[in-house]
């Protein structure tokens, strides 16, 4: 027992010797020399030799492999390698795989983080211009962009997007039935009456959960409608100087506390993640659920078709804009990759190729983004698919996408948004003492 | 000759050790390292001296965790270590048959389900419309039911039974391994000395399996210190912070918000803290010896 005792105090000492030794040695961990990866000229000419592009995706994102099979047919010589791993695994995982030697060409990124600034990413610009995206909608790609100084929305592109999303409310159409709700609301104030409608009947009126923090898609369907929503697009977008804690932030934070408060929420809302709210909303608990696009197959396939509506957030008053959230499901070419044109040409076909954004259409239900002159793609008459594309099309007339507020800075989600909205939601916070600690967070992760 | 045969002993100790340098000293230095400076784990990194060390001490919601896991102490070894006692007792005085050895394995299946599956599984049952709930509610008690992991004052309990139920089969093998060593000439004496069934637990099998729970007491405290899998899937901290600990702390500093050199900061007091803790644990032990 006595050398245990004793073993601490040498590995304190050997630690201490070692790590002056490295600090004395100048060994300091990182590398500073980030290169940008960026060869100059580029060519839009899709190589004639055989490659084999290396593409790292996330699991349950099936896009990738459709669009490889069809663009390998098109072109023999260009070969897929495609590695998933879970979203949470590769958010933590990303910027040690864009930095290994053998890096992938292609990577989902949702969120660019340090990226640019440690040099891990390749500077789009360059395709932009060749490729002509000036034609895309310059709001889809406004969230791929990002200066030198960590701020977005600006400077150059370094993500694309393979079908972007729009997020609303699915509605089941039994239980409005069943209430007496005779057609989607079309401002906030008929959204509440429908939800006191539902709790009249004995019915829940939002399924949301809040265990993983998905219930913001509420939140921010609120504070949307509530203020400026470029206020809110500068702050997630950290231009300096924007913050969280504004009057809209305030009132959508109040708006929220008070359903809960009333019962709209279910009552065990902190217990119940994502794949919950999805699983109990189409096993028919719940007249409304926040959600995107991409569970209306879901949705459709259990509810039946017509069984279920999905709609925009309604604005505060009738005619109002629409703002919903809405992202590309964002890729980047790491600076590592040694396939950077190839890579590109492969980004703007699955663009501008009918083939292509057919595959997008039909496998993700997004908006396959693009040129907004390019012939949409076809969908089944009535679905909830052809539904959200419509959506998505008249957000984009009003020049209302958002971001999502989880991706406002890296830590944000987990370590602001869903422990206080978790306060927030069990009346232990007061919406005021609720926008100022986000705001505190955001601050504090941004200085990191 | 005794030189050639230090050599030899070194020459076979030398891949344990080459492995051991390489896979724990090795990490364990550089993490001591990068606790100095401040690094997103890519990029250029800046010498920061103490600094993350002032910010853990100085900013609660990074001390908060920590409270927390000593907390999870009672749940990680209290419970385990003192039903493991009284559940190898009973099965120590039961005749040995199958019932007696089918018992023993029941105890330990916990052991060997991976935490993770068992996070998910107990999730279940916590829900609102889980099996404690219908329980409570089948024997008249549905007052009591609520959604437990979800609940700020039952989250960091509930969580905390996950562990108990996980540790206290190990406690409870290694205990009757324990008992099994006692010589049973001594409980003759105790009975002819005219002890009883009491007397007998406390002068003759506690100190017998001292050194068991001297070992339980170690590893389920090191386990409750540096708990993850469990938290991780059944509340990921919530509600609020209530059931935040270090382990998912330094997991989202590290990969989540790339504040290496925090991480491994933090990562460090929780290897002191386990060391704080559990030295004096051995040599309470030792000093009984």
């Amino acid at each position: 027992m006595s050398t245990f005792i004793r073993a601490p105090r040498a590995v304190v000492l050997a630690a201490a010797a070692a790590v002056t030794l490295l600090a004395l040695a100048g060994c300091a961990p990182g590398s500073s020399n980030a290169s940008q990866g960026q060869s100059g000229s580029v060519s839009t000419a899709l190589t004639t030799k055989k490659v084999t592009l290396k593409i790292q995706d996330e699991t349950g994102f099936p896009v990738t492999s459709n669009l490889a099979a069809e663009f390998t047919k098109q072109h023999p010589n260009v070969k897929f390698k495609i590695v998933r791993d879970s979203f949470q695994n590769l958010l933590a995982n990303s910027p040690r795989l864009m930095a290994s030697a053998d890096a992938p060409d292609l990577i989902r990124l949702s969120t660019l983080g340090s990226t640019v600034k440690d040099g891990l990413v390749t500077n789009l610009d360059p395709y932009f211009k060749a490729y002509g995206w000036d034609k895309f909608s310059a709001g889809q790609l406004a969230s791929a962009r990002m200066t030198t100084a960590g701020v977005r929305g600006e400077g150059s592109l370094w993500q694309f997007g393979l079908g972007y999303s729009v997020t609303g409310i699915y509605m089941n159409q039994k239980l409005a039935d069943k209430v007496g709700i005779t057609s989607v609301p079309a401002t906030i104030d008929e959204l509440e009456a429908d939800l006191q409608k539902a709790k009249t009947a004995g019915v829940l009126p939002v399924q949301t959960g809040m265990q993983d923090g998905v219930g913001t898609f509420v939140l921010q369907a609120l504070i949307n409608q509530y203020g400026d929503k470029a206020k809110l697009i500068d702050w997630m977008f950290n231009k300096p100087g924007a913050t969280f804690d504004t009057p809209a932030s305030l009132k959508g934070a109040t708006k929220f506390q008070d359903w809960a408060t009333k019962g709209y929420l279910p009552t065990d809302v902190n217990a119940i993640n994502y794949t919950t709210m999805v699983a109990n909303f189409t096993a028919g608990q719940g007249l409304f659920m926040w959600d995107g696009n991409w569970d209306a197959a879901n949705v459709q396939k259990a509810l039946g078709k017509g069984g279920a509506q999905f709609f925009l957030m309604p604005p505060t008053t009738k005619g109002g804009k629409y703002v919903a959230m809405g992202a590309g499901n964002t890729f980047a070419i790491p600076s590592k990759s040694k396939n950077h044109d190839t890579t590109a040409y492969f980004l703007n076909w699955i663009a501008t190729n009918s083939k292509a954004r057919q595959i997008v259409v039909d496998i993700t239900g997004a908006s396959p983004g693009g040129d907004p002159a390019q012939k949409l793609p076809t969908v089944e008459k009535g679905s909830l698919i052809e539904t959200a594309l419509a959506m998505s099309a008249s957000v984009g007339k009003d020049d209302g996408f958002t971001d999502f507020i989880a991706n406002t800075t890296s830590g944000i989600y987990q370590g602001a948004l869903q422990p206080d909205e978790q306060l927030l939601l069990t009346d232990k916070i007061t919406p005021d003492a609720f926008t100022k600690a986000i705001q505190a967070f955001y601050e504090k992760d941004l200085a990191g | 000759m005794a030189r050639r045969a230090l050599l030899t002993g070194w020459l076979f100790l030398l891949p344990a050790v080459v492995a051991y340098c390489l896979f724990v000293l090795y990490p364990l230095l550089t993490a001591v390292q990068y606790s100095f400076y401040k690094w997103n784990g890519i990029g250029a990194s800046t010498w920061v001296g103490l600094y993350n060390y002032l910010q853990i001490f100085t900013d609660p919601t990074l001390l908060a965790p920590i409270g927390n896991a000593l907390v999870l102490i009672i749940y990680f070894t209290i419970i385990p270590v003192v039903s493991g006692l009284i559940l190898a007792t009973l099965i120590r005085n039961m005749r040995q048959n199958a019932f007696s050895s089918a018992a023993r394995t029941i105890l330990f299946l916990p052991q060997i389900v991976p935490l993770v599956a068992a996070g998910i599984a107990w999730s279940w049952m916590y829900a609102q419309t889980g099996t404690i709930n219908s329980i409570l509610n089948t024997v008249g008690l549905g007052f009591l039911s609520r959604s437990w992991l979800a609940d700020f004052g039952t989250a960091l309990p509930a969580v905390g039974l996950i562990g108990s139920w996980v540790l206290t089969g190990l406690c409870t093998v290694l205990l009757l391994t324990g008992m099994g060593k006692i010589d049973p000439s001594l409980y003759e004496a105790a009975r002819i000395d005219g002890a009883g069934w009491f007397r007998m637990f406390g002068a003759v099998t506690l100190p017998g399996v001292r050194q068991e729970i001297v070992v339980l007491v170690t590893i389920t405290i090191i386990s409750a210190l540096s708990s993850f899998d469990i938290i991780y899937t059944t509340t990921k901290g919530g509600p609020g912070t209530t059931t935040l600990v270090p382990g998912i702390s330094i997991f989202r500093l590290a990969f989540v918000q790339g504040q290496v050199g925090l991480a491994s900061a933090l990562g460090i007091v929780l290897l002191i803290l386990v060391l704080a803790v559990v030295l004096p644990v051995q040599r309470i032990a030792r000093e009984r010896d």
